[in-house]
């Protein structure tokens, strides 16, 4: 599948989806609740350790934290030129630890395990007029048009790059949304005819 | 809800991520543009505001649950711990406001679109990623706002864009 | 049996079909025409994905009108392009959504996967991602995802015209293999040789009704 999960058999990797999730949840929260430096220092150690517990290599420790890297160093440089230093630190330290703890979860958790956790969760949602099921349905839905959508995009890309318009949005996103169009009345015809009932 | 609306917010949410497959266009002074934002646009003004929002909401559930699935191959819960993760749970936000706002006014002009679009993809988004930005990073309101202006020029780009496409694709589509 | 009594269809100003009575009993029946002869929203009148405008279309007695669900049972549908069909991203997940709609139970779904599966050599595939199999694999695909619902007739809308020749034939072989009452609407002639009634369609109306002796040539000539 196209998700980041590595496979393991560490307590990390068996522990439930929705336990990670709500785990996550309140650690992130409590994260906000401390004014200094060194709490947060203490669970950014914490995260990082927990990476090879779960078997996985400090490089993919890194590999949480590098796509947010040029944004947190504008942060750096903006608190620190213009408040102090110290906070600067505080921050840059508060959302790598925030990373590194949900890339965590994600690297242990299945997707498929998730998107379960996340339907059971739903259930809840009921009284308001969530139907899991229908949910279900979309996500199912939106995993099968990724790589469908993905190669129409591609198809396109090439037919306009053969007519050099290969950097033209315009020129993509066009017949994409066209043909993505025709599809959707196709396949909701195809999911009807396959007996189901909304 | 009917099939066909189940559908077309699978597909909206398809779309946004295979529009991560085009490279980032680099604006003068470094900022990355990525095509993405546009699918919030799309969204919005082509599946209309319930479709489009729902889409977007899957669009994050799915990012959520740990499919890279974001420019560069982002993905995972952290995304939204992050500095920019105001901006992405206003992405279902600023889609429901552009098909909300097209379908109230009924317009087909383009200048007037491009207003509509502008404002839900840069105002409303905005208006929930820079206050985020400012308490996680503990930044004074005008210096978020400061740092967020290198991403005007391209997010106003990308609202004409889905008002020209949206535009297109209605004549090939009347029905939508 | 499939009856289709005095059915117009329209779609905003364009009559699609105009009056159109028959009654469809064969075994194998093929339905030619051009491009935008009324061809493909016939199929579809068949399975009640389109409700005549005027007129009635009843399979074994079921009115499409109101008895939607249990024609749908009887009357699988097969599109031109599977990726248009295949609902879910899993090989045996696409097929167990159809038959979860009917309500089978687990175990059921569990073998008539693996039937269906192992008739068209396909059953290593069972977790195998739907978009990565090959043209011809994905319309075998949308086919097995039909026959698992057991309906007693088969529409499929030019099933073959996205696929290469050896893909043709192997659904060709899948077709004739077939135990159902098939109804096939398409372009490609050779696919149509042993069957036991073609009609065609043009503009709307049909205009050949016969053996494919007798059909096929007139319709060459019209086509010239």
């Amino acid at each position: 599948m196209l998700d980041l999960y590595v496979s393991g058999q560490s307590f990390l990797h068996r522990c439930p989806a929705g336990v990670k999730l709500l785990v996550l949840i309140a650690v992130g929260t409590v994260l906000f609740l401390f004014n200094s430096i060194t709490p947060i220092a203490v669970a950014t150690i914490f995260a990082i350790t927990l990476y090879p517990m779960a078997t996985l290599s400090l490089a993919r420790a890194w590999a949480q934290v590098r796509p947010a890297i040029w944004i947190l160093a504008i942060l750096f440089l903006v608190q620190g030129l213009l408040v102090s230093w110290h906070i600067a630190v505080f921050i840059v330290l508060r959302f790598a630890a925030l990373l590194l703890l949900a890339g965590l979860v994600t690297l242990t958790t299945r997707s498929s395990d998730m998107i379960d956790a996340i339907t059971r969760g739903l259930h809840w949602l009921r009284p308001i007029g969530v139907n899991p099921g229908k949910v279900g349905l979309a996500i199912s839905l939106a995993l099968r048009f990724i790589p469908v959508l993905a190669s129409v995009t591609r198809d396109v890309r090439e037919a306009q790059q053969a007519r050099g318009l290969e950097r033209s949005l315009v020129a993509t996103v066009i017949p994409v949304a066209v043909r993505m169009l025709k599809m959707a009345d196709d396949i909701s015809d195809a999911i009807d005819a396959r007996g189901y009932r909304p | 809800m009917d099939t066909k609306s189940i559908v077309y917010i699978a597909l909206f949410a398809a779309l946004t991520a295979a529009l991560a497959l085009f490279p980032p266009i680099t604006l003068p002074g470094g900022v990355p543009i990525t095509a993405q934002s546009l699918g919030v646009m799309l969204a919005g003004s082509l599946a209309g505001a319930r479709r489009g929002g729902l889409a977007m909401a899957l669009f994050l559930l799915l990012v959520a649950v740990g499919l890279p699935l974001l420019a560069g191959g982002r993905g995972g819960f952290g995304i939204f711990l992050g500095p920019s993760g105001g901006f992405l749970i206003a992405w279902p936000i600023s889609a429901f406001f552009i098909g909300y706002t097209l379908a109230k006014t009924g317009t087909n002009n383009l200048l007037a679109m491009f207003a509509i679009i502008a404002f839900g993809g840069i105002v409303v988004m905005y208006s929930f990623g820079i206050p985020w930005m400012i308490f996680a990073a503990e930044m004074t309101f005008l210096k978020g706002l400061t740092v967020m202006m290198a991403y005007v020029p391209g997010d106003l780009i990308k609202a004409f864009i889905a008002a020209f496409v949206t535009q297109q694709v209605r004549k090939a589509y009347p029905s939508l | 049996m499939i009856s289709i009594q005095n059915v117009s269809l329209t779609f905003g100003e364009t009559n699609v079909l105009r009056s159109i009575s028959l009654e469809l009993s064969e075994r194998r029946i093929a339905i030619i025409g051009a491009n935008g002869s009324g061809k493909s929203s016939f199929a579809r009148l068949l399975n009640g994905l389109v409700l005549p405008t005027e007129g009635d279309v009843q399979v074994d007695g079921l009115n499409t009108r109101d008895k939607g669900k249990d024609v749908r049972r009887k009357v699988g549908f097969v599109f031109q392009n599977p990726d248009n069909q295949i609902v879910f991203p899993i090989v045996e997940e696409d097929l167990a959504f159809g038959m979860k709609n009917l309500g089978f139970s687990k175990a059921e779904i569990t073998r008539k996967t693996e039937e269906t599966l192992r008739r068209y050599d396909m059953l290593e595939l069972r977790e195998h991602p739907a978009h990565l199999l090959s043209g011809g694999q994905k319309q075998l695909l949308a086919i097995s995802g039909v026959l698992v619902m057991e309906p007693d007739y088969i529409v499929m809308d030019e099933p073959t015209t996205l696929l290469d020749l050896r893909n043709k034939r192997r659904i060709a072989r899948a077709i004739s293999a077939l135990d159902q009452t098939v109804i096939l609407a398409t372009h490609d002639l050779d696919l149509i040789d042993g069957f036991d009634r073609v009609i065609g369609f043009e503009g709307g109306q049909i205009c050949l009704d016969g053996t494919p002796a007798d059909v096929i040539p007139k319709y060459k000539e019209m086509m010239a």
